[in-house]
């Protein structure tokens, strides 16, 4: 059997006949958005999406500007993003429609956000999430189709997957993050010499005699199981892309700093000081794995829904606090929670600034990248999923305009996915179900 | 049927909350994933009816019994979601493997592959010498594959699946120049085969009744040693497979009572218990170190085992009723333990066999530290997670959730020295109309637990007020741990429970719909003294259980808030 080390053959989804969907080929990908090339090379920069989520919203009078539009106030829970607000959008006032499905308090907002769907059961998303749909247009050449992190620590905490019982899992350590990304088959872009391995190649052919098994099987089972083989080699073909990055020569990228040796492993807790320790270190481990481009998609989660974010000492979680601790009459607001939020707000632009300092051409990796920052409920004392707060920073290399407040005025929240899908360029006009369906892009935000 | 069994029934009725519980089944009808109906009915011979995922015990179990303990299993499972008010055993039959699950199954499996045709083991599981150690030698490489293939497939390989794999083993050895390497690269096929990540159940046409297929030999033989055992089939199961008596009434309950009489089938318990009582929670319990300084990871490793422990103790080694399992004085501790549980612990390490004295509030499973533990919050206990998990996990009530508009206003500080108890503070809640409908069914069950903390550490007072330890369940009224284990134990729901869960786990499927087989099994278990053993043998020997049952997803709006 031979091998075909090209990027390019393992575009052409030929492999061994199995019926493969590819993404369109490189070139239309970068430079159908204001893209720019490298200088170095003359190869395009790649774009990027993420996701970056935090639970228990915010106070929305302390963080919601009043006016939509550029140059946009900054209340005081807003005001952490003061030197990157002409990078980042706002988006307000868009709801979650639920068609009568009950609200299931901390669950329901977050999968409506990202699968344009109400919820009915607990029983994990019910539907894609549109991050995993802009993985299969972005991120499905790459080294990794995606990689989830958890900074609280859960494996569990995330919002990525394909529906039902599918959730793509978080790296829950920045030593397991580490690994992922630097261990055992990673090629250093700017390595001077390379050398194709032959266990990987014996390795790629392997794959490709599991795929060959792919029909007999699918003959013989019924749709949900389908369904789950479906996704099955849908993994298998993201570890045969990994193994085709192996074997291919990588392109040199300025910007790739290989961390010399992973990071220390830290305790893994609810306690808000160690995660937002995890979250920085982890924040740095994702920001080379964009930079040396091991992948394109990525979801930070920094706390979970009911978040069970802790202060030493303290007797009761973020959560509990957001519940039980009484509103001041004279601030308006709960000074315990808010603390957690200052501090969720402050990790969001660590996580910003990062991105930021790191330099492509002209423009810096933010830049680059279209980051999608939202929480699973507006005010989380009463559980309300109308208004959830939203972000995006960075322009997705020019595709989206930046430094302004959208005010949705009700439209439903499916519009957000919608208009981050088609910037991505995900060939889709209409998405969400019943009165979340939309074929109505947020005009305001297109480059 | 499903209209009049006692299960249907368990859901708790209340006033107040019901809204949350409206939705219906035309609701659902859009929601992905669900296919009722669709791969039973119309099942062929060698249809696949069934897909579950292996879990990580499973797995770990299924390489060591096939491969040898020394067989090292290093990585990270993906976990498998567990719908709510179910079992993870449940949740295996959505489960999918994503991009990084899999990743990680396909390090684990190179990694396995590795270790078994090393210099040390490949004596043992390549029973021919290659013509030459450079090249591909086919029929070596069937002779050592073949064997292996079929217990980890759980059964024989077909002709085309052999060649397959012989071929594979041919390629990687000529582009690698090693015989082994190429017997590694194709044992490493095998391990990340969905044919060994998931226990494919297959159906058996001739034996159809009334249009519902029933499981195949070898679907049998992986049911039976995955419930009994919590590993793959052994030689003698796959042999009986082979043979057809696992389709045959006497032969499988003469090889069932084998497999409940082995000690193996102390391992299967075990695993059915992780999941009944959710002990997937200590992974992400987190207890603060200033409120609770007996707190440690010693502590923390040790509060599921000393559960499991007791468990396996009262309920296999000895034999013993279901129902004493909450009134037993038998535990076994370690020296972390003994101090929180302020008890001697004479052997400085490992556990050693522990008595409470008759009439100590620590008897049963509902005064260990774990329970007590893992339904608390990081900072305090909480009788309203206590009372809903005795409700939920234990007597499989379903207690609603809370509606999504509720005002907690009502539930003032806590560290307000006015109200220093959780009973004064939660009597917020039943003063509250709204909340009142579910506090009463959860609060009153729990705050006779309160004399123990967050971390289950004993205690007569909070904030310097006495703990009035005093409970109610159903009317029935008692005192402390000792007392709610006593009503517990004289509650029907309680071994109707058991026996529900037992035969979800077995099929995978929630009993929720038949709750007169529930009965019936429920019946038995009570003829038998409420022996576990019998309960499983059972329910591996009945026949119902090998009746394809297909999910349906329509069964109510059913969320865990334990989670919180």
């Amino acid at each position: 059997m031979g091998f075909d080390l090209s990027r390019r053959g393992a575009l052409k989804g030929v492999l061994n006949g199995a019926a493969i969907a590819v993404g369109v080929p490189l070139l239309d990908v970068f430079l159908d958005g204001n893209g720019q090339a490298m200088a170095a090379t003359g190869a395009a920069v790649p774009v990027r999406f993420g996701t970056w989520f935090w639970g228990l919203g915010v106070n929305p009078t302390r963080w919601f500007p009043s006016q939509a539009g550029a140059d946009y106030e900054l209340k005081p829970e807003l005001a952490p993003i003061r030197d990157f607000q002409k990078k980042i959008n706002v988006l307000g006032n868009f709801n979650v429609l639920l068609d009568g499905a009950p609200n299931l308090p901390h669950t329901s907002g977050g999968p409506a956000i990202r699968t344009g769907r109400a919820i009915t059961v607990d029983r994990g998303l019910p539907g894609e999430s549109f991050d995993v749909t802009i993985s299969d247009r972005i991120g499905a050449r790459s080294r990794f189709r995606s990689l989830e992190v958890s900074a609280i620590g859960d494996a569990r905490n995330s919002l990525s997957g394909r529906g039902g019982g599918n959730l793509n899992p978080s790296e829950a350590t920045p030593t397991g993050l580490y690994q992922r990304i630097f261990g055992l088959g990673f090629k250093d872009p700017n390595s001077a010499s390379f050398t194709p391995d032959p266990q990987a190649m014996a390795r790629r052919s392997v794959l490709s005699a599991v795929t060959e098994q792919r029909q007999a099987l699918q003959a013989s089972v019924g749709a949900a199981d389908r369904q789950k083989l479906d996704q099955y080699y849908t993994s298998i073909r993201q570890l045969e892309n990994q193994l085709d990055v192996e074997l291919t020569r990588p392109e040199p990228l300025q910007a790739c700093v290989v961390p010399g040796k992973g990071p220390a492993d830290l305790a893994v807790n609810g306690e808000i000081e160690t995660v937002v320790l995890n979250h920085q270190l982890m924040t740095d481990l994702l920001v080379m794995a964009l930079a040396c481009d091991q992948t394109r998609v990525f979801n930070m989660m920094f706390n979970n829904g009911a978040s069970s974010l802790t202060r030493i000492g303290s007797t009761v979680t973020h959560h509990q606090l957001t519940h039980e601790e009484v509103l001041d009459n004279k601030l308006g607001y709960q000074p315990q929670a808010t603390y957690f939020l200052t501090k969720i707000m402050e990790a969001w632009v660590y996580f910003i600034g990062a991105l930021d300092k790191v330099k492509e051409g002209d423009r810096t990796l933010l830049d680059n990248t279209l980051v999608f920052a939202h929480s699973e409920t507006e005010f989380a004392k009463f559980h309300s999923i109308d208004n959830i707060p939203m972000m995006t920073a960075g322009s997705g290399g020019g595709r989206i305009k930046t430094g302004l407040y959208v005010d949705g005025q009700g439209t439903p929240v499916s519009r957000v996915g919608l208009t981050l899908q088609q910037a991505m360029g995900v060939p889709v006009d209409r998405w969400g179900t019943k009165s979340m369906e939309t074929n109505k892009a947020i005009g305001e935000l297109v480059a | 049927m499903s209209s009049t069994s006692r299960l249907s029934r368990w859901m708790l009725g209340v006033a107040g909350a019901a809204a949350v519980l409206s939705i219906t089944a035309a609701s659902l009808a859009g929601s992905a994933g669900a296919e009722p109906g669709t791969a039973a009915a119309t099942a062929a011979s060698g249809q696949i009816v069934g897909m579950r995922r292996l879990s990580e015990t499973q797995y770990r179990n299924t390489i060591a019994d096939i491969f040898g303990p020394d067989i090292v299993v290093a990585g990270r499972f993906e976990p498998i979601v567990r719908p709510a008010h179910e079992l993870i055993a449940s949740g295996a039959r959505e489960a999918a493997i994503s991009p990084s699950g899999l990743e990680q199954f396909d390090a684990m499996a190179r990694n396995i592959a590795g270790q078994v045709f090393d210099e040390r083991h490949r004596g043992q599981f390549v029973p021919c010498a290659p013509k030459a150690p450079a090249k591909a030698d086919p029929s070596c490489a069937q002779a050592a594959l073949a064997p292996l293939g079929r217990y980890l497939f759980r059964r024989p390989l077909s002709l085309t699946e052999q060649a397959s794999y012989v071929r594979m083993a041919g390629t990687a050895a000529e582009a690698t120049g090693s015989f082994y390497s190429g017997l590694e690269l194709a044992l490493g096929a095998m391990l990340v085969s969905p044919k060994f990540l998931y226990i494919l159940e297959t159906a058996q046409p001739g034996l159809a009744q009334a249009g519902s297929p029933v499981l195949d030999d070898y679907s049998r033989a992986a049911r039976l040693s995955f419930t009994l055992w919590n590993s793959t089939p052994n030689e003698m199961l796959l042999d009986a497979a082979a043979k057809g008596k696992l389709s045959d009434p006497a032969q499988l309950t003469a090889i069932a009572q084998r497999m409940v009489a082995s000690p193996r089938f102390e391992q299967g318990v075990r695993a059915f218990f992780v999941d009944m009582l959710l002990l997937e929670r200590f992974d992400a319990l987190s207890k603060d170190p200033i409120i609770f300084p007996y707190y440690s990871t010693q502590v923390a490793a040790a509060m599921p085992e000393q559960m499991l422990r007791t468990v396996v103790d009262h309920l296999v080694t000895r034999n013993g009723d279901y129902r004493q399992l909450f009134t037993t004085n038998h535990t076994f501790m370690t020296r972390a333990l003994g101090g929180l549980y302020q008890v001697q612990v004479s052997k400085p390490r490992g556990w050693e066999p522990h008595e409470f004295a008759p009439g100590d509030d620590r008897a049963g499973l509902l005064g260990q530290a774990g329970f007590l533990a893992i339904y608390s919050q990081s900072g305090r206990s909480s009788p309203t997670l206590r009372g809903r998990a005795v409700r939920e996990v234990l007597m499989c009530q379903q207690v609603p959730d809370p509606p999504g508009n509720v005002n907690f206003t009502a539930v003032q500080d806590t560290r307000n020295t006015a109200v220093p108890t959780a009973r004064i503070r939660l009597n917020a809640h039943v003063t509250d109309e709204n909340c009142a409908g579910c506090h009463k069914l959860t609060d009153p069950v729990g705050l006779s637990l309160e004399r123990f903390d967050g971390i289950g550490a004993f205690r007569t007072k909070e904030n310097g007020a006495e703990i009035d330890p005093s409970g109610e369940l159903d009317s029935v009224k008692f005192t402390g741990a000792a007392g709610l284990g006593k009503t517990l134990a004289e509650s029907p729901d309680t071994t109707l429970c058991v026996a529900s869960r037992a035969l979800e786990y077995a099929r995978g499927v929630p009993s929720d719909e038949d709750g007169n087989l529930v009965e019936a099994l429920e019946k038995q278990f009570a003829t038998d003294g409420y022996s576990i053993r019998s309960l499983f043998l059972k329910v591996a020997t009945m026949p119902e259980s090998y009746q394809v049952k297909v999910h349906k997803l329509d069964a109510g709006t059913r969320v865990s808030l334990l989670t919180n």
